[in-house]
């Protein structure tokens, strides 16, 4: 049995949704970690990979290409893949702290879904203990996956048995839903996101989320809508 | 090669995300401005959700994976706890797989 304080159960909701989402990375990045040896790639290369490039569907399209022995492709795909963050640390940028050291090591942990538990802490001054918490916790969960991948190979077996390809999307889902429930942000993510899903067809991966960002365009007063949607 | 291509893969990376933090602190921000760019990451999000939950590559993903993800944004739209939204929305695409649905 234990007696909570008020703040110390914020800290432990963070906590416990921190270890939902850590498990669900580790497993991932076991799969990462054995795909890529799988695909006959040296044992260092899934490790600099979590630990220097740290995004994991740009890890597992960039591997894919590596072992391909297509490096400059791997690259290029890699970085229109990841091209999503820019706009992420436009967004979430005010709660990596003020100095510049800390936000030039806080950065390099931002992923789709740091951005999102960030965005969804609605005090600012909590807004930094949750970015710093949740990209640690990701961090960590990542690279211990990825170790487990490269150690134990096709023992961690497919994470899609475990409905895990699932269980992302929703987790995002839930973290956008607090602003979703504002008619206007409603509006110009559900646009945003039928877009990307109509063009994930025809364009390389990557462009279609950026594409999302037309979803804006819904601001624009409809009587002075003349702007065509390019991208 | 494969070493330089990973840590320029990193390197770049790695500046896209401190680029829009920086950016992000030197610009001097209206609420207006601020609330957009909190819509942005908005449909950036919902587009990695629904891109992740309906398309696998450029083909369609199937029903399990679709169906666990609706159970879990039915579920977060009630309210449901994060742990509660993300167990069900595996289970649910698991359970369909084992059953037989693709």
């Amino acid at each position: 049995m234990r007696t909570l304080q008020r703040t110390g159960g914020a800290d432990q909701a963070l906590l416990r949704d921190a270890v939902t989402i850590a498990a669900a990375m580790v497993a991932v990045g076991a799969s990462f970690g054995a795909i890529a040896i799988a695909y006959g790639l040296p044992v260092w290369v899934p490790f600099l990979m979590s630990t220097v490039v740290f995004a994991g569907g740009s890890q597992f399209l960039a591997v894919g290409l590596l072992a391909a022995g297509n490096p400059l492709a791997a690259v290029f795909a890699g970085l229109l893949l990841n091209a999503r963050h820019l706009p992420f640390g436009l967004a979430v940028g005010d709660a990596l702290g003020p100095r510049l050291s800390e936000r030039m090591i806080a950065s390099h942990v931002l992923t789709d879904e740091v951005a999102a538990f960030t965005l969804a802490e609605p005090d600012p001054v909590r807004r930094r203990r949750v970015y710093l918490i949740i990209g640690a916790t990701l961090f960590t969960s990542w690279n211990i996956g990825t170790a487990l991948g490269v150690l134990l190979g096709g023992a961690t077996g497919n994470p899609d048995a475990l409905g895990l390809d699932a269980a992302f999307p929703a987790a995002l889902l839930a973290l956008i839903m607090p602003s979703l429930r504002d008619r206007t942000t409603r509006k110009v993510a559900l646009t945003g996101a039928a877009i990307a899903v109509l063009l994930t067809p025809v364009l390389p991966a990557g462009l279609p989320v950026i594409c999302a960002l037309a979803g804006l365009l819904t601001l624009v007063r409809p009587h002075s809508r003349r702007k065509e949607r390019t991208c | 090669m494969l070493i330089a291509a990973i840590i320029a893969l990193g390197v770049g990376t790695y500046a896209m995300r401190l680029g829009g933090v920086l950016l992000r602190g030197r610009l001097k921000l209206s609420d207006t401005v601020q609330r957009v760019l909190a819509m942005a990451a908005a449909a950036l999000l919902a587009a990695l959700a629904g891109t992740a939950a309906l398309m696998a590559g450029t083909d369609f993903a199937g029903v399990a994976r679709p169906a666990g993800v609706l159970v879990g944004g039915i579920l977060a739209w009630r309210k449901a706890p994060f742990v509660v939204v993300v167990l069900a929305a595996a289970a649910t695409a698991a359970l369909l797989r084992l059953a037989g649905v693709p």
